[in-house]
């Protein structure tokens, strides 16, 4: 039988990462719900096999349900009827079985009903789930909904809301609106306090492209200050479908996740809770809800990947041209092997990204129970200054790698790639999405940019290269530290230019791109050289680091030097564009 | 009765037969057991839907496993504990070994007695034999009503104690009604089993029969086994059903295989279609790829 997490050692490769046993630890704090769960574990080899176990169900509903349903809910899609959302066959199907399997709620505590598995199983699950179909990916990933209720709600919402969750309820995230998409400050859904029942608050407005907007548990961000205008106005609320105040108008019709419903929604007096605190609903609890929904969607990018590769592999083994297959023409094996590479190094970033979330989370969690000794707090901050650096580097790079993976395999498909008739054409339409939502990749570069100029990145350069590679990398080493040095270069050379007298301002941002993209190769070749270091598993990552920090080389250099060349007067010719007439 | 039925599912490992390769059988005409994966029958794994479905409907209920075979069978009982069962007996003894679909139901017969379910359900065949003819045999040995073929259980009624039951016949349906304690056989036509249950595999997944514990010799798994009960899989033999030897196992059997012939096909290896959407789109698929068409 195909399961999707048995046929990929590259995961199981990252659950077994030494980091894995801390987090362990501060999950299941001395494994204290042994004796009060019969499921919970008993130890830390307990409790890995069973995070094993569950993604091997997973694995085996991804490969054998969701993947096999892919094709017909991409062809049929979600469809509205009475303002309601009704899926796709393939998608209730999928969902009826996740159910049943019972791994909704893999997070969460288990006296919600959940699972209390750390991040980095969760975040398995997501990438298992949007290989099989990244449309569906969304509905599994936006279970994140109930992490965020578990932050920052009171007791009362939580012991409402979470254990819905396990029994399949789904969530939807309710923040965009016409005038307010990138910038969220807009909104202007609006609350107001029930006058006849006291906490309770009602809902007016509409919002739009609200994914899986018909969900059983929304999360909106709503303006509860009247005369306000800015994110300080704003406060999250939760809403329940069951008061059937909220009406979808219509789905949008996409080029990708089809599945997915997007939804426009009309709230007419919806009740709804308070989360948390008035006026923390953007600034607070959206930007962390956005973190989480970050990370989801790099584990959506790697899936896709995953996905697009083994169907460039197996078409350019099956079809032959001139005589032999394809794959043994160069111009297709380099391909293939530069993807497989972006493939792992975006895989290796994502479970980095999570493991540095989940450290810092469990301590944020342990925080509400007990005071944290100071060198938890420490901890707790270094982790979540390194999570807050690289899960908008995640996003950027595996989403744009989700794209060129996608695009090589389906030119390695050839023309048959452009028909309809092969799977590949539907995951490249799937990954176009990753890109943009949840934050484009220019505003991943607006919030990666902070880690460089706060040394953060070169912080974590410098430690990666304390750790001496296998001697068969040793060039590998010696390249990542020149391109180290090469970053070091252009930071300095673009913040002295930015900051000279009579330069315009837009010049950090003008590049910042390219140094965000030199930090994130940097980064990425050390977490591929660590691995290829590995005693046992390091001749699966060799070839992929050699591709990878090869690539990397001559992308630094080509950014470096366009840095260097740069005479900051001539940004003023990028903004010509300004000038130019727009046809009415 | 009171809002709950106890039910026995009849479960058998078998070799994976779907998928046979060059080596699936030895010179000599017997199964290479060794080179096919040993799974859980497939239309058991039907039948235990069924079973699930009544646990459903009244989750006081109790599904218990009963399998013959070998100490390894036991995997079988985990799967379907894994999927909702409560428990599982693995009957194993060497005087079981051999027997025919007369001698296998014969002991099954003699377990069943002294687990008194309320319902027996089986699938409707195991495919390394095909016969058939164990579920229907389990049900005159007990002297129970059967029901064959059957594809959802409509309804229960606790009060008058009968159950309906949707059969699937070569040319229809037919929906019967039978009288409780009695035996039901699941066709593969009925839903396929739910999947593995996260906090089911958790609680489960060291469940061991008492040989499987003195196997992996760990003190580990003894302590836990004292501590949490419900990890025993009882193992039956002869004694503990209260079988008569001569009726089990070898001699217990009259069947007697006369000669196996290996048979090679001549022809190509031909597929059938339905004829539905998803079989000629994948014919088509099938044919752009090797060039026929396009």
């Amino acid at each position: 039988m195909a399961n999707f997490f048995l046929d990929n050692k590259d995961i199981q490769f990252h659950l077994d990462h030494p980091l894995m046993k801390k987090i362990v630890d501060l999950k299941e704090q001395g494994f204290r719900e042994k004796d009060q769960y019969d499921y919970a574990p008993v130890d830390y080899e307990d409790a890995i096999d069973s995070y094993k176990k569950v993604l091997e169900i997973v694995g085996d509903v991804a490969a054998n349900t969701i993947a096999v349903n892919a094709d017909s809910v991409d062809k049929e899609g979600p469809r509205v009827e009475n303002d309601r959302v009704i899926y796709a066959r393939g998608t209730q199907e999928n969902h009826e079985m996740l159910t049943q399997a019972g791994v909704y709620g893999i997070s969460l505590p288990r006296c919600f009903g959940g699972l209390n598995f750390p991040l980095v199983p969760y975040v398995m699950t997501c990438e298992l789930v949007s290989r099989a179909d990244a449309g569906f990916g969304n509905i599994w990933g936006l279970q994140d909904c109930a992490e965020t209720l578990h932050e920052f709600a009171s007791e009362e919402i939580n012991a409402e809301y979470l254990p819905m969750i396990n029994k399949g309820a789904t969530a939807a995230m309710d923040l965009t609106e016409p005038d307010a998409g990138s910038d969220l400050q807009a909104v202007m859904l609006k609350a107001t306090p029930n006058p006849d029942k006291p906490g309770e608050w009602l809902l007016n407005g509409v919002k739009r492209f609200i994914t899986n907007g018909d969900g059983d548990i929304s999360l909106v961000l709503a303006r509860s200050e009247e005369g306000t205008t800015d994110a300080r106005g704003l406060s999250l609320f939760v809403y329940d479908k069951k008061h059937m105040a909220v009406k979808v108008r219509r789905i949008e019709h996409k080029l990708g996740i089809i599945g997915s419903p997007t939804c426009e929604l009309v709230f007419t007096n919806a009740p709804a809770k308070l989360v948390g605190d008035r006026k923390m609903g953007l600034i607070k609890y959206v930007m962390a809800l956005m973190n989480s929904a970050r990370l989801g969607i790099g584990a959506q990018s790697v899936g896709i990947m995953e996905a697009a590769y083994r169907e460039a592999l197996k078409y350019a083994n099956e079809r032959e041209q001139f005589g032999k297959p394809i794959i043994q023409f160069p111009a297709v094996y380099e391909l293939l092997t530069n993807m497989k590479a972006r493939l792992q190094a975006s895989r290796a970033l994502l479970y980095e990204t999570a493991r540095f979330v989940d450290v810092y989370k469990n301590y944020f969690h342990i925080e509400k129970e007990r005071k944290l000794e100071k060198e938890e707090r420490d901890e707790m901050k270094k982790y979540q200054k390194l999570a807050d650096a690289y899960t908008p580097l995640l996003k950027l790079f595996s989403s744009e790698y989700s794209n060129s993976v996608a695009y090589d395999a389906l030119q390695i498909h050839g023309g048959s790639g452009f028909m309809k008739d092969y799977a590949i054409e539907r995951i490249y339409r799937d990954a176009r999405i990753t890109t943009i939502y949840e934050g484009t990749s220019q505003l991943q570069v607006v919030a990666a940019i902070r880690g460089v100029t706060t040394g953060v990145l070169l912080g974590q350069m410098q430690a990666y290269e304390a750790v001496k590679p296998t001697p068969e990398m040793d060039n590998q080493y010696r390249t990542l530290v020149a391109m180290r040095e090469q970053y070091e270069a252009a930071v300095k050379m673009v913040h002295d230019a930015a900051s000279a007298e009579g330069n315009d301002a837009d010049l950090l941002d003008f590049h910042a791109r390219r140094l965000v993209e030199m930090g994130g190769y940097v980064i990425m070749g050390h977490l591929l050289l660590q691995q290829a270091s590995h005693p046992t598993a390091g001749d699966d990552y060799r070839i992929s680091a050699i591709a990878f920090i090869k690539e990397g080389e001559a992308k630094c250099s080509a950014h470096y030097n366009y840095i260097r060349e740069f005479d900051p007067d001539s940004l003023g010719y990028f903004k010509m564009v300004l000038e130019e007439q727009v046809e009415a | 009765m009171n809002e709950a039925l106890k039910i026995v599912v009849l479960a058998k490992q078998v070799p994976d037969t779907r998928n046979v390769g060059k080596d699936a059988m030895k010179a000599d005409g017997t199964v290479n057991r060794a080179a096919l994966p040993a799974i859980f029958n497939p239309e058991d794994l039907n039948a235990l839907e069924q079973a699930l479905r009544i646990k459903d409907r009244y989750p006081q209920s109790t599904i218990t496993i009963l399998t013959m075979g070998p100490f390894r069978a036991a995997e079988v009982i985990r799967e379907a504990m894994f999927r909702g069962a409560d428990g599982g007996v693995l009957l194993t003894d060497r005087k079981f070994a051999g027997a025919d679909t007369l001698a296998t139901s014969y002991t099954l017969a003699c377990a069943i007695r002294k687990m008194n379910p309320d319902v027996i359900i089986a699938g409707r065949q195991a495919i390394d034999g095909d016969t058939a003819q164990v579920g229907p045999q389990v049900a005159e040995k007990l002297s129970l009503p059967q029901v064959t073929y059957a594809e959802a259980i409509d309804n229960i009624d606790l009060k008058t104690g009968e159950i309906t039951i949707r059969r699937r016949l070569e040319h229809g349906v037919e929906t019967v009604t039978m009288g409780l304690p009695g035996v039901i056989t699941v066709n593969a036509s009925a839903p396929e089993c739910r999947p593995r249950n996260a906090k089911m595999v958790m609680k489960y997944k060291h469940a061991r029969t008492v040989s499987e514990v003195q196997q992996e010799q760990e003190d580990y798994y003894m302590a836990l086994h004292k501590e949490r009960c419900y990890l025993c899989i009882p193992e039956w033999g002869a004694a503990d059903v209260q079988a008569d030897e001569a009726s089990l196992g070898l001699s217990g059997s009259p069947t007697k295989v006369k000669k196996i012939e290996n048979i090679v096909f001549q022809a190509k290896e031909a597929k059938r279609l339905s004829g539905d959407d998803g079989d000629i789109e994948g014919l088509v698929k099938e044919l752009i790829a090797s060039h026929t068409i396009g």
